[in-house]
């Protein structure tokens, strides 16, 4: 049985989905970091998006579940292991992930090297419905963790916007 | 007890405490936004505690989890700050704690996020963004209370009057802390007071808020010694894995 490489595990964890943001893949997500496999296991890297994050064990499990079979078929057993450095920044969500979240109705977080960010300024914000900039922060924070909440002054739909940091 | 592995309870004892407080706000809320977000700092909080206890744990080498350790230990071995156990009270008081917390874990998790341990850098660099935010929300609500209405300025103004005396154990400087700083893995806690005042100093300005008096600073968190409130807290908080100790989900 030829053995898969690491761009290959890396390719079969793409069909792990964060439970909270289902749109979002855990590689899209930036939280698989490392994957290393070796002659008796294959070694998954994983970091919390915060440190609170209740989805790790679930995102632990999943990835277990869906990488299983494929190692036992060379062998392997599946070890997830979690790490918290370097710290997850949303500057690791691809640039598809942006877009496929703008598109899931989440407002994505934009760039942290973004000039109001790094000034402490409430970052522009664009609805991700109707596109108009003209919108407020409701909450610092959201339904998870991760998301603050927002408000669209155009369109005045509520949503959720995923925080830069 | 090592000086490391006192440094890290400390640190982890802090945050679960605070976390756990927190957490009783589930469904409690003054509106649904703030009760979304106290329960989520919450769980930032617990998220914190779960690294550094675990860490701790191992620093003992005793077999103890970051469950063992905070499941089951009594109120004499937690090591919190008295702050962080001080009861939840109106949301003026929460938001009161939280803000002379908030503002003390900005400075620690920056110091600590150049400690020459690279797992203790690795935890500070993402409990650092953690608390800024954290700060950002309670400073921004005693802003808002202290230069808000009468109400809300008289009773924001008690919760600072009645929490201020309890800040003390947060700097207190030790063999813990001073091993830390010597050896180049944490801080002198003490070192990071003016950073506290100086953010203390910037939210009264703005609120229109006064500092009282001083008062005589109530300490002894860091050596086991606590205020009732901990009892209570830590009866609800660890009921489940005592009467069930080896039970898995």
């Amino acid at each position: 049985m030829v053995k898969r490489t690491a761009d290959q595990w890396w390719q079969l964890l793409q069909a792990v989905p964060d439970p909270e943001i289902p749109v979002l893949n855990v590689v899209e997500m930036g939280i698989v970091r490392e994957v290393v496999p070796d002659q008796s296991r294959v070694l998954i890297k994983i970091t919390p998006t915060y440190m609170g994050c209740p989805a790790m064990d679930a995102i632990s499990d999943d990835i277990q579940e869906k990488l299983r079979e494929p190692a036992q078929q060379e062998g392997l057993s599946v070890d997830v292991e979690l790490v918290y450095a370097p710290a997850w920044t949303t500057d690791w969500l691809t640039e598809g992930a942006q877009k496929k979240l703008e598109d899931y109705g989440i407002a994505p977080p934009g760039k942290t090297a973004d000039k109001r960010t790094l000034q402490g300024e409430a970052p522009m914000v664009r609805c991700p419905r109707c596109k108009a900039s003209n919108t407020e922060m409701v909450s610092l924070f959201g339904s998870t963790a991760c998301k603050a909440h927002y408000r669209c002054n155009a369109c005045s739909e509520p949503f959720d916007h995923f925080k830069c940091i | 007890m090592s000086p490391r592995f006192e440094y890290l309870l400390r640190l982890g004892d802090d945050a679960l405490i605070l976390g756990q407080q927190l957490g009783f706000w589930t469904g409690h809320g003054p509106v649904l936004e703030e009760d979304i977000a106290l329960t989520n700092i919450g769980l930032d909080q617990i998220g914190q505690s779960r690294a550094w206890l675990s860490m701790a744990g191992k620093e003992e080498g005793q077999g103890r989890d970051e469950d063992r350790l905070a499941f089951h230990r009594d109120q004499h071995e937690f090591r919190n700050a008295l702050l962080t156990e001080r009861p939840n009270g109106h949301f003026g008081d929460t938001i009161a704690r939280q803000f002379l917390f908030d503002a003390y874990a900005v400075p620690l998790h920056d110091a600590l996020s150049r400690s020459r341990d690279p797992e203790i850098a690795a935890i500070a660099k993402k409990c650092a963004k953690e608390s800024a935010y954290h700060l950002k929300h309670s400073r921004g609500w005693m802003v808002r209370l202290g230069d808000g209405t009468e109400e809300s300025h008289d009773k924001v103004q008690q919760s600072l009057n009645d929490l201020l005396p309890y800040v003390g154990d947060l700097f207190v400087s030790d063999v813990s802390t001073q091993t830390a700083q010597e050896e180049g893995w944490g801080v002198d806690l003490a070192t990071l007071r003016p950073q506290w005042e100086a953010t203390l100093e910037s939210a009264l300005t703005e609120s229109g808020l006064k500092r009282p008096k001083a008062t005589p600073e109530q300490l002894g968190g860091r050596l086991g010694r606590h205020t009732e409130q901990l009892s209570f807290l830590l009866a609800e908080m660890q009921v489940l894995p005592r009467t069930h100790p080896e039970a898995k989900w």
